[in-house]
């Protein structure tokens, strides 16, 4: 199980504070679907997903992407107790849509580059080591019903 | 051919606009992954690694030109990166876990220090190159059976 220092939780719900969860969560969405691109496999109801434009411009990855971003935003409410928060996302991706559990950790760290890419100078290797502990926390409890 | 032309393109100029400055970027890199992912430091246990460390930089320099080496030889990676293949694999014994969490790394300063140049095509190119460093610096990275928790690497 992941454990988070007092300081690690403040200055990670600090930096969270600061994310606008609708346009990163559609970037690291997108950038999933075109860095990996059988990934865009989970989204055929989605249109056209055909280039780099059509995909950061489309409406419905946008929408799902602040989703998914909401998420990691409950998932740092409640950093004690993932497997909990993430029990039915878990069983839904794990059970029902039959995601390779390695996915969840190539969207965590395409959220940690995103993070990065939007807080420059700000995402300090130690807030960066914070953040990965987050989202591998995540992608184990999404795992979880694996076990 | 390893990397279709528009990725070529594109690492290219990237690399052609950083110029000089690979070796900053490498080094923010070993900084990152060393603070991030503290097992990584079982490979430089005789380096200082305390931050600023000239030791690093240096080491940070030697990767920058690894890969510059290995961006001018994109049709001939396995020849061209057959002595660092060699002495990662068998001198060093690194897990080839660790090139993919470097790469990472990377990708998070490229992205920090140039966001408007870190387009998701160019974020894409990057992995695809990086990726067939990898390949032929660690060609075992892709045996079968190998199933890696990154998780557990923390």
């Amino acid at each position: 199980m992941v454990h988070f220092t007092a300081e690690e939780k403040a200055t990670i719900t600090g930096l969270w504070a600061k994310v606008n969860v609708e346009e990163a969560g559609g970037e690291a969405l997108g950038r999933l679907l075109i860095v990996y691109p059988w990934t865009q496999r989970f989204f055929d109801s989605f249109g056209n997903l055909y280039s780099e434009s059509a995909i950061m411009g489309n409406p419905k990855v946008k929408a799902h992407g602040r989703k998914v971003l909401n998420s990691f935003g409950d998932a740092i409410k409640h950093m004690d107790d993932l497997k909990g928060t993430f029990a039915d996302l878990s069983e839904l991706h794990c059970d029902k849509l039959h995601v390779d559990p390695e996915n969840f950790r190539l969207l965590g760290n395409v959220l940690v580059v995103v993070l990065a890419r939007r807080f420059g100078g700000e995402f300090t290797p130690e807030l960066q080591a914070s953040f990965q502990k987050v989202v591998t926390g995540v992608a184990n409890a999404l795992a979880h019903r694996y076990h | 051919m390893v990397l279709a032309p528009a990725d070529r393109a594109a690492v290219l100029a990237l690399w052609r606009k950083l110029g000089t400055n690979v070796g900053i970027y490498t080094t923010e890199a070993l900084e990152r992954i060393f603070v991030a992912f503290p097992s990584s430091k079982t490979y430089f246990l005789h380096l200082n690694l305390s931050p600023g460390s000239a030791q690093v930089r240096a080491h940070g320099q030697k990767v920058a030109e690894a890969l510059s080496l290995a961006m001018n030889h994109l049709d001939d990676l396995p020849h061209t990166l057959s002595a660092l293949r060699e002495l990662h694999t068998h001198k060093l014994r690194v897990d080839p876990v660790f090139f993919k969490l470097l790469c990472h790394c990377l990708l998070v300063t490229l992205a920090r220090h140039y966001p408007g140049d870190f387009s998701p095509n160019m974020h894409a190119s990057l992995v695809k190159f990086l990726s067939h460093v990898i390949s032929a610096l660690a060609p075992s990275s892709g045996q079968i059976g190998s199933v890696v928790a990154e998780g557990s690497f923390v």
